[in-house]
């Protein structure tokens, strides 16, 4: 947390580089899959910093092109009927390590981007948790927890948000009537609400509407963290578990037994047993998807300051 | 103020029928009834221009946030579904009770449960962030969901009110029809085409009188759903003070309690504006009105002791926040005004002679309602403020919730709509039953509409 502004910016910099790099393979491997019957999901306008990117073309040469010339072309967010199909043989899972959280909000950060989320609609959240009076305090970020229980689905009276087959809860938003039964039932209050016009590039409305990019965003409906089907279907890591500098997030698929942070890939299920992993109120019998592992012997020590922009 | 007599012979029962019939007939409004419906129109116009607003810039024009994603529309329709019980309570319940006394209340009773039912179907729209998918409700619709649920009750209560207010009044708008004169000619044709041909026939009655004695039994399961099934859009959370399996009995109770303090209200301000209405709207039926609402209190007093003295007693983590809040802390003004107010000086009060007299008696009728109102903000807003998460990094505006301007003009503008309705209704039909009173003292009223009308 000592990084000087100017760090901090190249830090950023050196991130947005990385992602337009992905973004740029996305878009060519997409191209090279699917030809011409792609979804465009969003496109961010860079032209104001004229900044040059390097991307992978599709047969392999790296190239430097103006970043401004590099529109996010997703191949891999389905509409909203065939989104209610779960991705087969999948079960997702998460693992969040609390002992690794320092509270850097490269997650939200990463998630806030790619679902354009403005800042005062948070998908993935970071609490400060105390267990007891005596107990040293912790970060604990917290995703939508993917309950195989969902109560949020339970009271859904129109069927807009559903449990598929490989575990995610998502969001039909040409659906939602907007009556926030949902929000109430919600104990891990993970939802929010448009409450006005989102705020969302110009060109938009170019795109279609999926419920696996929860993307674009629908005046009058309920949002959530979705896990970000779209990378999934594509082999990668949700935002979040990728954005994370210190290894937090663990993701992957119970079926399989693995799940990785990106740096590492371990067992599952002897993960969980191994560290004491337990899911966010357990007692409620909602069954999250998402598990913790206690935040013991640490990483880094409990700092309190938080950087502003993200409360 | 003398009670209804019971006529020595028949040329006698034709006179008094005839007084009463004509003493209730609908009456163009005074100055007072002008201004009051004037005001009325004015919230109305008002709450539909914010609701204009609404529409175009969505629910931000409220006060709500991701952490109170109900406010006082929601609260607003509870306080709604709570008053409409009242039809069911009058109608159904004392009908079936065989109590005497009930007649001259039940059509005011009845009005008030349909106009409040109305009214609830419409601010839960308004509290949509879709209204326009309106349908999705019907063509998606999903059994397991507690709004389905509540969409099937309120419209199957909503229609049997119509119902049971409507074919008690037919005759009553066949007397209108035959007995009116130097009215408007579409006045005198709704009378004609609302009457169906009404002839006052010992059959019609013999219909009217048994649809109406099924509808009053098929009311009550479906009034105690709908109060229920609302209550339950709460309690199937798992949030502190809404996690409670007293709640179907908690809203029911108090649902019946404001129900009959409406109807003692429009009594007084009925027999206030028409002078000749307090010979059906006795003193004794103030007197029995008030013990009435005084069971009724002490019932909800026990439901409201139940829910909140034994979590008060445990104490547990979140509910023991919540609790605090209410009792000692933000909300305790409001909730011990509420509580006060609205329930412990209403039942020392009406437990006393005295205090059941028209003026007193519709003082504490005003005080509960108002509290009615203010509790059902209490049970919907101070749960949302307190939720199972953190809340100590959420941004400012998500930490407390005071309803905007917008948001107050458009909750006045269903409760003026509801009003305005109950107004109307007075200005258009006779609202009381005089064949029902007729009935209730054995007066062979059938005949003597028969030959009133040669």
């Amino acid at each position: 947390m000592s990084d000087t502004p100017d760090k901090k910016n190249n830090q950023e910099d050196n991130d947005s580089g990385r992602r337009d790099f992905l973004r740029m393979g996305i878009l060519t491997a997409g191209l090279a899959i699917a030809g011409g019957g792609l979804r465009k999901v969003f496109s961010e306008d860079h032209s104001a910093t004229g900044e040059k990117v390097q991307a992978m073309t599709a047969d392999g040469k790296l190239i430097e092109v103006s970043s401004s010339h590099i529109s996010e072309v997703n191949c891999c967010a389905a509409p909203s009927a065939e989104s209610r199909v779960g991705i087969p043989g999948k079960k997702y899972v998460m693992v969040i390590d609390l002992s690794r959280c320092k509270n850097a909000m490269k997650c939200q950060k990463a998630c806030q981007k790619h679902h354009l989320l403005p800042t005062h609609d948070k998908y993935l959240k970071v609490y400060k948790m105390q267990d007891s009076p005596e107990a040293s305090p912790y970060w604990m970020p917290k995703p939508c927890l993917h309950c195989d229980k969902p109560p949020c689905v339970k009271v859904c009276p129109v069927d807009a948000t559903f449990k598929r087959s490989d575990g995610l809860v998502l969001i039909d938003n040409e659906r939602c009537i907007g009556c926030r039964f949902c929000m109430a039932a919600c104990p891990y209050s993970t939802r929010t609400f448009n409450w006005d016009e989102p705020l969302q590039p110009a060109n938009i409305n170019e795109y279609t509407y999926s419920p696996e990019s929860s993307t674009p965003r629908k005046k009058g409906t309920v949002e959530k963290c979705d896990f970000c089907p779209d990378m999934l279907k594509q082999g990668l890591l949700p935002h979040c578990v990728s954005a994370c500098p210190n290894g937090v997030y663990y993701f992957g698929d119970a079926n399989e037994d693995t799940v990785t942070n990106g740096d590492e890939t371990l067992k599952f299920r002897q993960l969980i047993k191994d560290k004491a992993g337990y899911r966010y109120m357990e007692s409620l019998g909602t069954e999250p998807s998402v598990y913790y592992l206690p935040a013991v012997n640490r990483l880094f020590p409990f700092e309190e300051e938080a950087p502003t922009e993200n409360i | 103020m003398k009670d209804l007599e019971k006529p020595h012979n028949e040329s006698e029962a034709i006179d008094m029928l005839h007084r009463y019939n004509e003493d209730v007939l609908p009456q163009k409004f005074g100055k007072a009834g002008m201004i009051w419906v004037s005001f009325l129109l004015a919230v109305i116009v008002v709450g539909l221009y914010n609701y204009v607003q609404q529409l175009r810039y969505g629910l931000v024009v409220t006060g709500l946030s991701d952490t109170v994603s109900w406010g006082i529309y929601i609260s607003n329709f509870v306080f709604f579904v709570a008053i409409s019980l009242v039809g069911s309570l009058i109608t159904a319940v004392l009908h079936l009770l065989n109590v005497k006394w009930r007649a001259p209340l039940t059509r005011i009773s009845e009005v008030i449960a349909v106009s409040a039912i109305v009214f609830a179907g419409l601010i839960i729209i308004v509290d949509m962030g879709r209204p326009d998918r309106l349908l999705n409700m019907f063509i998606y619709g999903r059994i397991q969901s507690p709004i389905v649920w509540d969409v099937i009750v309120v419209m199957t209560y909503m229609t049997i009110s119509v119902l049971l207010l409507y074919f008690p009044l037919i005759p009553s708008i066949a007397y209108c029809r035959d007995h009116m004169k130097n009215i408007p000619k579409w006045q005198h044709k709704m009378y004609t085409f609302l009457s169906l041909n009404w002839k006052d026939t010992n059959g019609q009655y013999a219909i009217v009188s048994k649809a109406i004695k099924i509808l009053s039994i098929m009311i009550i399961p479906v009034a105690l759903s709908i109060h229920t099934v609302t209550s339950w859009l709460f309690a199937t959370t798992y949030r502190p003070g809404w996690d409670s399996t007293n709640f179907g009995a908690y809203f029911v109770a108090g649902a019946f309690m404001v129900g009959a303090a409406a109807v003692v209200a429009a009594m007084y301000i009925l027999q206030k504006f028409y002078k000749n209405y307090d010979q059906y709207f006795t003193d004794k039926h103030f007197d029995r009105m008030g013990k009435l609402l005084v069971l009724l209190s002490f019932v909800y007093l026990y439901f409201s002791v139940n829910e909140y003295f034994i979590p008060g007693y445990k104490m547990k983590g979140e509910e023991a926040e919540h609790l605090k809040e209410l009792f000692v802390g933000h909300y305790a003004p409001m909730f011990w005004t509420v509580q006060i107010f609205g329930m412990i000086i209403p039942i020392i009060v009406l437990l006393f002679k005295k205090g059941r007299k028209p003026l007193p008696i519709f003082i504490m009728s005003v005080f509960v309602i108002l509290g009615a109102w203010f509790k059902r903000y209490l049970i919907v807003v101070p749960t949302m403020l307190h939720p199972l998460t953190p809340m100590d990094r959420l941004p400012e505006a998500a930490k407390h919730y005071m309803p905007t301007f917008a948001e107050w003009s458009i909750t006045s503008a269903s409760l003026a709509g509801a009003l305005l309705l109950i107004t109307l209704f007075v200005r258009y039909f006779p609202i009381i039953s005089i064949w029902e009173l007729a009935e209730e003292r054995d007066i062979p009223h059938h005949t003597i509409y028969k030959n009133l009308n040669k």
